[in-house]
């Protein structure tokens, strides 16, 4: 296993470095070259000269990948003239933001998803099970602005339960403390989660409801909800684990839609702000951190699959 | 110890294997016909299918027969409930709405089926060529995959909307660019174990070339994947194409679609103007579950035509 995942990390490593040769190259393919397209329309002769000489623009493209990379590692992100300030600082203040709604929404939907899933694992094919497949099925094809588009009519503006609008504040504190606030985004970006991750328990748990093990419990005495809880769960959740890994992208995408519908102060409403205005400083080094945050997620959920399932014989 | 009974799909795929190069009586022809007796004995199949059938008379014949006025705006007459003059009312800029439903939905489908078959086109060669070949192509191919893949999809395209300024059909590269890759690497997979049947071994010995191999061969037998994967991806394309337009990124103005009808609507969640919101909305929803039921029979069809024979 020690190889498995020594192999995983260093491929890991290999598409992080990929990916910023992806952003590298976009930066190059900016309108008018990066120090036109990032300082704007504006800028003087002189002031173009100046930024292609202190970003060393000037020099062969492979040292500049070289001076460049070497950059990130130390966590310099390029600059916003737009926003005034640099893309690292920006993002080190917006993404716990957006990790802190994320985290919340996955949370809300595995607890109303596992259950959801076993109950339909169990009553497979009966009117119950239909009806929440075919809820799953629209709330998967829902586009996550218009759920939470409905949302606001119904829970604010026709029953004034929750504000339209997420917590504005810098503070992370002071978000939290507003848990009116949260509601909405957070329940949106919940449901769209939930189809996926429902079906997926569902499936798991039919699959090891046929296991010897099910068989033997039963024999031995073991009531049906200790069978669930005690065996068939401990085994049917293991995949569910590399589901949440896979679906960070998918999660990363709908944050920055409910953040946006929402006014949520994260990195996907700030990401969305600035390409409207075309601040590529910031595009590029939000898309960076965004890929990277998904590779490792996703490095994470491999390992903690090898680690929560013996059984599985990591070769080659 | 425990002997475990084998799974049935197993068990076709095995004797499948086996029986295929021997049985005579399976021409192609009844294959495809056992394919199609599946998909019309389902239900959701044919929901689905006329449901996008309807859509596409809907948006490109109805405007031929309801006529309505989507060039020269109408301030007097914004904002109108339904009514018999504007069966859906009007927006924010007197806009007939369910005339700009149509013609929005002309763009979303469009752009949605384009940029679904481009995808698809790339993609099926992509895999096809990484996987038939083998070796460091593959693995450099691959990778290429695995990097874009790891690109949260809605923020790539954004980036590169930002970038490129979209018209219609750069909205429909950007957005194949962005949708490849599954096809990529669902036909890797297949051409994989496909490479190395006997028919495509016995096509190398008489002399086929690698590009011979692979579309006469290879392609065509994974025809199956590649199919119920292109459906999937209209469906997908038609939700990418509505977010990009709800954030002002997508369809540039004078062109409509339903993104950007429902953006527009938001402006007036408050004052209760539904006839802005639930027409856009349903329709994207209708399509999209209508193409997924598609996508789901076909895959079902493929399965038994592969199985049955």
């Amino acid at each position: 296993m020690i190889a498995y995942l020594v192999r995983r990390v260093l491929q890991s490593i290999l598409v992080v470095i990929l990916v910023s040769l992806v952003t590298f190259t976009l930066l190059h393919l900016l309108p008018g070259g990066p120090a036109r397209a990032i300082l704007g329309p504006r800028a003087t002769q002189q002031q173009l000269a100046q930024f292609v000489v202190q970003n060393h623009y000037d020099k062969p493209l492979i040292v500049q990948f070289g001076l460049w990379f070497n950059g990130l590692l130390h966590g310099d992100l390029g600059y916003s003239y737009k926003l005034n300030e640099t893309v690292s600082g920006l993002i080190v203040d917006r993404l716990p933001k957006t990790l802190v709604l994320m985290a919340l929404s996955i949370v809300v939907a595995l607890i109303i998803a596992i259950p959801l899933g076993v109950y339909q694992a169990r009553k497979r094919n009966t009117l119950g099970d239909y009806v929440l497949t075919g809820f799953s099925f629209v709330f998967y094809a829902m586009p996550s602005f218009l759920l939470a588009l409905l949302l606001i009519i119904l829970f604010s503006f026709d029953l004034p339960w929750f504000s339209p609008e997420a917590p504005q504040s810098d503070s992370l504190g002071v978000i939290l403390a507003d848990a009116n606030g949260l509601v909405l985004p957070v329940a949106t970006l919940a449901l769209i989660t939930i189809a996926a991750f429902s079906r997926y328990t569902r499936s798991s748990v039919m699959e090891n409801l046929t296991q010897d093990y099910v068989r033997t419990a039963a024999a031995n005495g073991a009531a049906d909800g200790r069978i669930i809880v005690v065996h068939v769960l401990r085994n049917a959740l293991i995949p569910v684990v590399t589901l949440l890994g896979l679906s960070l992208p998918a999660l990363f995408a709908g944050a920055l839609i409910v953040e946006s519908v929402f006014n949520y102060p994260g990195m996907g409403f700030l990401f969305w702000q600035e390409a409207i205005v075309r601040d590529y400083p910031v595009l590029l080094g939000v898309t960076l951190v965004v890929a990277v945050a998904t590779v490792v997620g996703s490095l994470l959920a491999d390992i903690a699959y090898a680690v929560l399932d013996p059984r599985v014989k990591y070769t080659s | 110890m425990t002997i475990n009974p084998p799974l049935p799909e197993h068990a076709a795929h095995v004797s499948d294997a086996i029986a295929a190069p021997i049985e005579p009586d399976a021409p192609p022809k009844s294959m495809w016909r056992l394919g199609l007796q599946v998909f019309v004995a389902n239900r959701l199949a044919i929901i689905g299918l006329v449901v996008v059938v309807l859509f596409l008379l809907f948006c490109f014949v109805g405007p031929l027969v309801h006529h309505t006025e989507q060039l020269r705006t109408d301030l007097a007459q914004a904002n109108q409930p339904p009514s018999s003059a504007h069966i859906l009312g009007t927006d924010s800029v007197g806009y007939d709405e369910f005339g700009r439903l149509m013609v929005g939905g002309q763009s979303s489908l469009e752009i949605g089926m384009a940029a679904a078959v481009m995808a698809t086109l790339v993609g099926t060669l992509w895999g096809a060529i990484a996987g038939y070949l083998g070796g460091a192509v593959d693995a450099v191919m691959m990778r290429v995959v695995d990097t874009l893949l790891a690109i949260p999809g809605l923020f790539l395209l954004l980036l590169l909307v930002a970038i490129f300024t979209p018209s219609t059909g750069l909205l429909i590269v950007v957005i194949a660019f962005g949708a490849w890759l599954t096809p990529a690497r669902l036909v890797r997979g297949e051409t994989l174990s496909l490479r190395t049947r006997e028919y495509v071994q016995a096509a190398r010995m008489m002399g086929g070339g690698n590009r011979r191999a692979i579309l006469k061969h290879i392609t065509p037998n994974a025809i199956g994947t590649i199919v119920v994967n292109a459906t999937f991806q209209v469906a997908d394309a038609i939700l990418i194409v509505a977010s990009l337009s709800f954030l002002g990124l997508g369809v540039p103005p004078p062109h409509a679609d339903w993104g950007n009808m429902l953006s527009d609507g938001t402006a007036f969640t408050q004052n209760g103007y539904w006839w802005m919101i639930l027409p856009p909305g349903l329709a994207i929803v209708l399509v999209v579950v209508a193409f997924n039921f598609l996508g789901d029979a076909l895959r079902d069809a493929f399965e038994v035509r592969l199985r049955r024979r």
